[in-house]
């Protein structure tokens, strides 16, 4: 079993296909949405956990490419916008996932993309507002 | 014993030697008070923070016909400024909010852009929108201007900031069962998190807690450039109870402090937003502590270890002005991650940088050692405990309507 965090960015010509209940019926894939926007004549994008076993999960993630859906992994989503941050340490407390850490010896503040599930607390509580949102 | 005036002439034939309030730990543990005495000469301290009581004015020149925006209202990028001076002086504050922001309509608001905003841009060389309007005079007759002005035509432009530097300060937690938003950060409910705001054992006034060598007339690392001890800060309070150290166990001295923008550069002037909050303005400051006897080299290298301050609940203790302390830790305790009130373990985190605060008290140094900076003999003392000096509540009282 896998489950993953990915981010759908679809053309607007996909918008009105059923894409996620065909991961569900054709590749027993369980969904979640985390969120999702959907503009009209524009890209839609959604962020799914998908469960599954691995094979289904792949042969789910090739299908929705071959339609023409973007997919990117979640972990890029929250970036660290370098030159705003200021190493104060006010998110470390507040990331569920010790994503944003504080490195003993040199008092900044390391962020983990990697551990980062883009809850996006860290975003609007951060004073310099560094933490920004990418999709 | 050492004087200023000797220290300066070392600076300016490069004898001078300056280590970091963080530096300073090590060497007297190492060669103990009486030689670190003699050897050092200057410590810098650093501090790098959100400081709301900071704004700066500015004389914008006259235009043609003049306009006396004195009395009248004025602002910046939206973000409205004081206009109760002469014609064309101007005080922006750091938290003021332009007129349209929501607030905390939406709560928690944002607070995207204010006054803090409106400084790091002008420091940072960018052109700012001026907009003005004014009831006209006989001398001043037009009504209405609307601009755009840069840092560099202004006449003058003047960070002053009347409260900043704050010795020590309080942890902030929460005890209620929802989520508060507080000027020390999103306080999680039930003792989630505790946020403090010191850089601790760099911190300016907790390297001299008695103030016995920052005075008024203070030369000043201030914003990245040059500035000066003006006075006191507000709310100033050398009462508070102290450790053996001499150090204030809870928020005491405060600095207001001057200088010139022009200089100042955007990395050490943040506009900041603290959500549900404000906006503010995090101001880099570095003071040098001159050594001229071996007690100030004693305070100078206190450590974190030895610096307490309280843990205060901010969703009924502060706002109420009820209850106390929740209880004691120090810096070295705080900067562990997690520290334990009433019984649970709970994380830490800073809203004042130290590695910035090490920064500008790297950067104040090397300044020193060019002979870039010169140490300034203070003009007057900061009010010390002796001097009676206090910070008091405000007593309300009933505003009763005379009958005529």
């Amino acid at each position: 079993m896998v489950s993953k965090r990915i981010v759908l960015h679809f053309p607007h010509r996909l918008v009105d296909q059923p894409l996620v209940y065909k991961l569900v019926k054709e590749f027993d894939l369980q969904f979640n949405i985390l969120k999702a926007f959907v503009t009209p004549n524009e890209e839609g994008l959604m962020v799914l956990e998908l469960t599954g076993r691995r094979e289904n999960f792949d042969k789910g993630v090739e299908y929705l490419q071959s339609c023409g859906v973007r997919i990117q992994s979640l972990s890029q989503d929250v970036v660290r916008n370098e030159k705003k941050c200021t190493n104060c340490g006010v998110c470390v407390p507040i990331c569920p996932t010790e994503a944003l850490v504080v490195e003993p010896e040199t008092r900044k503040v390391l962020f983990h993309n990697k551990k980062c599930i883009a809850c996006e607390l860290c975003v609007n509580i951060c004073p310099p507002r560094a933490m920004e949102v990418h999709f | 014993m050492k004087t200023i005036k000797e220290i300066n002439e070392k600076i300016k034939k490069g004898e001078v030697v300056v280590v970091t309030a963080e530096e300073v730990i090590e060497l007297v543990e190492k060669k103990g008070v009486k030689k670190a005495a003699q050897e050092v000469d200057v410590v810098t301290t650093g501090t790098f923070g959100p400081m709301c009581s900071s704004g700066a004015y500015f004389n914008i020149g006259h235009s043609k016909p003049r306009i006396k925006i004195g009395g009248g209202s004025c602002t910046l990028n939206d973000v409205p400024v004081y206009t109760g001076f002469a014609a064309v002086d101007v005080y922006l504050g750091a938290t003021a909010l332009p007129d349209d922001d929501p607030r905390n309509k939406v709560y928690p608001g944002e607070f995207k852009y204010g006054g803090g905003h409106v400084i790091q841009e002008l420091v940072a060389g960018r052109d700012v929108r001026l907009e003005a309007a004014a009831y006209g005079t006989d001398c001043y007759p037009r009504k209405k201007i609307e601009t755009l002005i840069n840092i560099q035509d202004l006449n003058e432009a003047v960070l002053f900031n009347m409260r900043n530097a704050y010795q020590n300060y309080n942890v902030a937690v929460n005890l209620s069962d929802k989520t508060i938003y507080t000027y020390m950060g999103m306080l999680r409910p039930d003792l989630g998190n505790a946020n403090y705001c010191s850089a601790g054992q760099l911190s300016p006034l907790l390297k001299d807690p008695e103030y016995r060598q920052i005075g008024i007339g203070t030369r000043i690392f201030l914003g990245g450039g040059i500035g000066y001890v003006a006075w006191q800060g507000t709310q100033h309070n050398p009462q508070v109870a102290r450790k053996e150290n001499g150090i204030p166990q809870a928020p005491s001295g405060t600095l207001a402090v001057i200088g010139d923008l022009k200089q100042m550069k955007p990395e050490w002037l943040v506009g900041a937003s603290m959500l549900g909050y404000g906006v503010t303005l995090i101001v880099g400051i570095g003071v040098p502590i001159p050594i001229l006897d071996e007690e100030t080299l004693l305070a100078a290298a206190v450590k974190d270890e030895d610096i307490y301050t309280q843990i205060v609940d901010y969703s009924q203790n502060y706002p109420q002005c009820v209850g106390q302390s929740l209880g004691e830790v120090n810096y070295a305790q705080l900067k562990t991650g997690k520290i334990v009130v009433k019984g649970k373990e709970i994380s830490t985190g800073s809203l004042s940088s130290y590695s910035k605060a090490r920064e500008i008290s790297e950067e104040l140094k090397s300044w020193i050692k060019k002979g870039d900076f010169l140490l300034t003999e203070p003009v007057a003392k900061l009010p010390a405990k002796e001097s009676g000096y206090t910070f008091k509540m405000l007593k309300e009282r009933p505003i009763i309507e005379k009958e005529e």
